[in-house]
């Protein structure tokens, strides 16, 4: 996986609450493409384009300068849903490192941080006022998002800290994977196995 | 300490902790589907591993197949590669394969408990969110994504965090026309789809012990929709009736154990939990949602809600929904034309949920402008339900009776509902575009949406 330290860009401020994860990714491109790549050009097809395929001019993914922002603004309970990792995917196929909303669906959450992708929980106060700052300038704002630091700076210079698990922070700023450090407990797996053979054999079938 | 049922399935699995909050969890089964499962078990193998344990991994396909009567692998081709993959690697790894059109095949979520696959006191994962379902029989139950369902493949272990308890008590008589799809509903239209985010939610109170194990599997379905990471119900008498003598259940004396441990399991009565709620059930009418959240919902005697009413923070959600679903605010719902009835999905289509909606359906017709679709949630269940004689009697009121899969509830089979068109749904999600681009959907109890496909309409199955 790829490291992730520091991202400075351009914040779209998608403003909307309950962003789920089919509206992210609708299944049926993950039912025809079957590897990780080359879901971006479907993220958020549903609002990027009218029924008839033409690109909607009042989607804000659309509008300049927000067009392949790398950091998307949004508000409470993003990602919730299904438990695609496609939506994951297909954020990071649209070229977007990071998502700033006050709260997340809990697998998409997780599944964010295996692909390098990081989700940032900040208030909807926060949130808003970036969206505000980011709207004030269009253009020259830029959002900075230091994970090493654990901070936001805001289009206007303000630094906003956020938290993360410390394992997460870790993993992501060494691009670590998961079943390779699981494998160093080998031992520790096997042994709860043994024992619990004799506790509750009916469940080893 | 006392304890709660979460913690003590929870602590009996952790292998090791790893530090900052997150424990190595041990997996005792892992269920594969044919959308993810194909995809990890391809994957993580590409990578060079292989599955750790393939006696505790259990593969069905059903959501990229076709349910039309007849179908083969082949009638929807795009999924068709996906079963093959499924069967070529399930094979290789000496994984058990419930194939299309064989006994124990179905929907996942259906599958597990049916087959007496998903016990009491065990862990249990599958790359698809409403997992949660399995719940229902007392095991801890998580909906994984694709990289974490690659892990448990190659380890049969999970890093994860201890979510928060949350306790919900469901309490008093269950009212004339309510249905566990009913109360879990409401619930969620009380708290809000977030409401759950972070925990484990357990489910109790005297209307619930009251409810059969499929009620119970109904109810936790619909956890992931408040946000919350599993849900689940104590095991008790109920439960272990609903598994003696199931296909994988414990057989003989080591059922006799296995009971014992699962008498241990309940929560201690003086167990704390971090939030608790309480329904009173008395409060709780037939559901009927709204809009495209499931938290958009109202009791089906209401009117649909006006924006400009409602909390600030929604409106803009609210006016947006209510504009993709063409509703008026202010006006009753009863009565909204209906174009299309699914009865299926995991959260509506066992064999007690296909009873329910032949009850409404016997000895009526449909409206002759509906399509109205039963889709039974395993090879068990239509066999049963043929048995009986409901298919006859879905046949006779014009309702179409399909095989098994998951069909119209996620559309990813190509089984959709056309743009524009309104749907009552007994399945889970009444997301934009989830039954098809501009599909709108309405959810709903299985006795509920037989009402609708007989009146034509949005109905109260009360009056039929
Ligand atoms: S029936 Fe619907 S919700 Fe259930 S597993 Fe299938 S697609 Fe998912």
């Amino acid at each position: 996986m790829e490291k992730f330290t520091r991202v400075t860009g351009v914040a779209a401020p998608l403003m909307r609450q309950n962003v789920d994860t089919d509206l992210v990714i609708r299944i049926e491109r993950l039912v025809n493409n079957t590897g990780r790549q080359g879901l971006g050009p479907y993220c958020f097809e549903q609002i990027r384009f009218k029924p008839d395929g033409s690109e909607n001019p009042d989607c804000v993914l659309n509008q300049e300068p927000y067009r392949g922002a790398p950091i998307i603004l949004s508000a409470e309970n993003f990602g919730c849903g299904s438990s695609r990792e496609g939506a994951v995917w297909a954020l990071a196929g649209m070229g977007v490192k990071v998502v700033i909303a006050p709260s997340y669906g809990d697998i998409f959450y997780n599944n964010c941080f295996q692909n390098g992708l990081l989700p940032v929980a900040l208030p909807i106060e926060e949130v808003e006022q970036l969206a505000d700052e980011m709207r004030a300038s269009p253009g020259n704002a830029r959002v900075t998002v230091d994970l090493e630091n654990c901070q936001v700076v805001s289009p206007t210079g303000r630094v906003i800290p956020f938290k993360i698990d410390a394992r997460r922070q870790h993993a992501l700023l060494n691009g670590l994977d998961d079943i390779a450090q699981t494998m160093t407990h080998k031992d520790k797996v096997e042994a709860w196995q043994t024992t619990d053979k004799n506790a509750r054999p009916w469940v080893w079938l | 300490m006392a304890r709660t049922l979460f913690d003590k399935i929870w602590d009996s699995h952790v292998i090791t902790d790893l530090g900052n909050g997150f424990v190595l969890l041990h997996i005792d089964r892992l269920l594969l589907h044919d959308l993810s499962g194909a995809r990890a078990l391809r994957d993580v193998t590409e990578k060079g591993y292989t599955p750790a344990q393939p006696r505790l991994i259990y593969a069905t396909p059903d959501h990229a197949i076709s349910t039309m009567p007849g179908r083969t692998e082949e009638t929807f081709p795009p999924g068709a590669p996906l079963l093959r993959g499924l069967r070529e690697n399930t094979k290789k790894f000496g994984i058990h394969l419930f194939d299309i059109g064989k006994d124990g095949n179905g929907i996942v979520h259906i599958v597990g408990p049916e087959q007496g696959l998903t016990l009491p006191g065990t862990t249990l994962v599958c790359g698809d969110s409403h997992t949660c379902t399995h719940g229902g029989m007392g095991s801890l139950a998580f909906g994984i994504g694709s990289s974490e369902l690659e892990h448990v493949l190659a380890t049969q272990t999970m890093v994860q965090r201890k979510p928060k308890r949350f306790r919900v008590q469901f309490e008093g008589k269950v009212p004339e026309g309510v249905t566990a799809k009913d109360m879990i509903l409401h619930l969620i239209g009380d708290l809000g789809t977030a409401a759950g985010t972070g925990h484990a939610v357990e489910y109790a109170g005297s209307a619930v012990r009251g409810l059969a194990v499929e009620g119970r599997l109904t109810l936790c379905n619909l956890s992931i929709e408040m946000g919350a990471r599993t849900g689940m119900v104590a095991p008790d008498d109920t439960t272990f009736e609903y598994l003696a003598g199931r296909d994988f259940s414990p057989k003989g004396a080591m059922w006799d154990r296995a009971v014992a441990h699962w008498r241990t399991l309940p929560s201690d009565p003086d167990a704390d939990f971090d939030r608790e709620h309480t329904i009173d059930m008395a409060r709780v009418a037939p559901q009927i949602t709204w809009g495209t959240s499931p938290e958009h919902v109202i009791a089906v005697d209401r009117a649909i809600p006006d924006p400009d009413r409602g909390p600030e923070d929604k409106r803009a959600a609210w006016t947006a929904a209510l504009q993709y679903q063409g509703l008026e605010p202010g006006k009753p719902i009863e009565g909204t034309k209906v174009d299309w009835v699914f009865i299926g999905s995991c959260t509506n289509s066992r064999i007690s949920d296909l009873r329910a909606a032949a009850a409404i359906a016997k000895g009526r017709q449909k409206a002759p402008h509906v399509n109205a679709w039963i889709v039974p949630g395993s090879e068990r269940v239509k066999r049963e339900a043929e048995a009986e004689g409901l298919d006859r009697i879905f046949k006779d009121a014009g309702f179409e009776w399909r095989e098994p899969g998951c069909s119209m509830c996620i559309a990813s089979n190509g089984e959709r509902v056309p743009p524009g068109q309104r749907s009552v749904s007994t399945s889970n999600r009444n997301f934009v575009g989830r039954q098809g681009p501009g599909a709108r959907t309405h959810l709903a109890s299985p006795a509920m949406a037989a009402a609708a496909a007989i009146k034509g309409a949005i109905a109260d199955v009360r009056k039929l």
